[in-house]
């Protein structure tokens, strides 16, 4: 064998265990659990028997199963989190980003205090933010609410993740309930304080990424500093606003640690995710294809996200 | 001002944002006052944290002083928090913690290993392939970790490192590779063919060449890494609390939360618990910060 040819060799085989653990623990574990969701495994001891997609469609089945029910909810919950996750990271990491572009003074220690929080557990997130929107009772408010007691803003208290209900309407003599339980609200206010700063450090990056001298001929030709933000700057940010977009949808859309923590499923399922579903189900109910089932659905939620944004990616260097 | 050379132009920008910066026109207090007032409410919580951990088990069942700072700092807590309060049935945190950095320190050095063999072979001897490897192995990266939890728990049953540190050190490695390649590889892009080709000159082969240039040239690589891998594994909390069952094994983010999660009423020792395990992460971000950045820029931005 040619010295070339052996080194080549002696390449693939220093990458080759990586491969192997890959191949093993991502795609041969996803095509194990997507087994495992068509079989009837419910109880300690494998078992798995074909039953096609019953697990899927006791998930999404019309009869009202008690499954059925917490999933629905589950997804409703993750749609309305992950909207309003991205709403707000988005917008006030953007916000601080360009506060922070404008050559202030401490820039440093700003951005140190935005961003600190993603060096923490979202565990100890979960933790504190508990601790902070706990409501207390009537007679011993706390956190918040002792808080908004204290400056006299009493008509603000409210039961924060312990309250289970969702916002109504009247209109037109029908009722509508929109399946949004405001029990979130202090959870993604916590998701929100976390991912904020990495968000505002995407923006940055760009933002420093722009060179001076466009900016500079812009206010020569007597653009406003506001024009040259909207028409300049925000339309180059553009490629992070997807990046940050999909980082954080993926992120929301199995998050699990921090509502766990924080208040894990809440009254009637008020804070409920499928994460905290499959958790549960699988290993504190031993309900295993049910888990799986659940599983295999968040993979291919966030697959339609990832995928589309890698091959992006990908094909974004080739160009390069 | 355009008529003049660029190097002109940039000697004049200093003097000119000089001029910008002495004008205090309303809106930039104002934007010294959003700034301010962001920076006020991102610490709440770190205030919340640092006075109730320095309370007494009496001060902090005060609830209408839930937000005033201690009357006497109750240093006491921390070594409550860490040695645990037998008579009350109370588990100490310092275990946890000591299970936290055996667990993350070996998964760390390993993943970064492995990751800079990766990241050499993927940047700088590419076959047929590679890049759909590469692709593939990405894609690790962003699963929901249920997806794989139930054959994984299985596994390391079979293999006998169900609930043990090395089976949960083992998965951080392995679902570590696709990030730790990806950050080592944009790494020894950069390092130029030239350097290679000099040195393959000189005789260096595959891992000569590692040896002789990219492995000397690889130390922020390795820091970026390293700290990303520190703080993820420190961190995480879903592999941990579904592959150790017995308390005395798991690390301080499953024993926080079971601490939080049962009816504890002694929340002054909650918090000093959660600001004793915060404190290596923090620290390293306040030193490191850098560092931190990029490996947090690295998990989205492809270059």
């Amino acid at each position: 064998m040619s010295e070339a040819r052996r080194e080549r060799w002696l390449a693939f085989l220093l990458i080759l265990p990586s491969i192997v653990l890959i191949a093993i623990f991502v795609y041969g574990f996803i095509g194990w659990t997507t087994a495992a969701s068509l079989s009837k495994w419910d109880g300690v001891v494998p078992d798995y028997t074909w039953v096609g997609l019953d697990n899927f469609k006791q998930l999404f089945s019309q009869e009202g199963g008690v499954a059925a029910q917490r999933f629905t909810i589950d997804l409703w919950n993750t749609l309305f989190f992950t909207i309003l996750f991205l709403v707000i990271c988005v917008g006030i990491g953007l916000l601080l980003a360009i506060l922070l572009d404008q050559k202030v003074k401490g820039e440093g220690v700003f951005r140190t205090i935005y961003l600190f929080p993603m060096a923490l557990s979202f565990v100890f997130t979960g933790v504190i933010w508990q601790w902070i929107f706990a409501p207390g009772t009537e007679t011993r408010l706390r956190g918040v609410n002792a808080l908004l007691n204290m400056v006299g803003l009493d008509a603000l208290r409210w039961g924060w993740y312990t309250d289970p209900s969702m916002p109504q309407f009247t209109i037109g003599g029908t009722q509508i309930t929109i399946p949004f339980h405001v029990a979130l609200i202090p959870v993604i206010i916590a998701a929100a304080w976390q991912m904020i700063g990495y968000t505002m450090a995407m923006y940055l990056a760009g933002l420093r990424g722009i060179p001076e001298e466009i900016r500079e001929a812009a206010r020569v030709d007597g653009a406003s500093e506001i024009s040259i933000y909207r028409r300049i700057i925000l339309p180059m940010l553009q490629p992070i606003t997807l990046s940050a977009l999909i980082v954080l949808g993926h992120i929301s859309l199995k998050i699990f640690d921090l509502v766990y923590s924080m208040t894990g499923s809440g009254p009637g399922f008020a804070t409920d995710m499928p994460g905290i579903f499959m958790f549960e189900t699988t290993f504190r109910g031993n309900h295993y294809s049910q888990g799986a089932a659940i599983s295999i659905v968040m993979l291919l939620m966030i697959a339609l996200v990832i995928i589309p944004y890698l091959i992006y990616s990908f094909r974004r260097e080739v160009e390069l | 001002m355009t008529a003049q050379p660029v190097a002109a132009q940039n000697e004049a920008r200093p003097q000119y944002r000089a001029a910008r910066r002495r004008r205090l026109d309303p809106s930039r207090i104002a934007i010294y006052i959003l700034l301010f007032l962001f920076a006020v409410i991102f610490l709440i919580p770190v205030y919340v944290l640092v006075i109730s951990s320095l309370k007494s088990f009496n001060e902090v069942q005060d609830l209408s002083r839930m937000w005033l700072p201690p009357q006497d700092a109750y240093f006491k807590t921390f070594s409550e928090a860490w040695s645990g309060i037998p008579e009350q049935g109370l588990r100490g945190l310092g275990p946890n913690l000591l299970n936290s950095i055996k667990l993350t320190v070996p998964a760390t050095i390993l993943s970064a290993m492995l990751g800079s063999i990766n990241g050499y072979i993927l940047s700088k001897w590419k076959f047929r392939g590679s890049r759909t490897i590469f692709f593939l192995m990405l894609f690790g990266m962003f699963i929901p970790y249920q997806s794989v939890l139930i054959p994984l728990t299985q596994t390391l049953g079979r293999i006998g490192l169900g609930g043990t540190l090395w089976g949960l050190i083992l998965v951080h490695v392995v679902y570590g590779i696709p990030i730790t390649t990806l950050i080592f590889r944009n790494y020894y892009a950069e390092v130029p063919t030239d350097l290679i080709e000099a040195a393959r000159i000189d005789g260096a082969g595959l891992l000569g060449v590692y040896r002789k240039v990219l492995f000397p040239l690889s130390l922020p690589g390795f820091v970026v890494v390293i700290i990303w891998q520190f703080t993820n594994i420190w961190n995480e909390f879903l592999f941990a609390v579904s592959i150790l069952q017995r308390p005395e094994m798991q690390p301080i983010t499953v024993a926080l939360r079971n601490l939080s999660g049962s009816q504890i009423k002694e929340w002054n020792i909650v918090m000093a618990g959660t600001l004793i395990a915060a404190v290596p992460t923090l620290l390293i971000y306040i030193i490191l910060g850098r560092y931190f950045i990029r490996g947090l820029l690295a998990g989205s931005v492809k270059g």
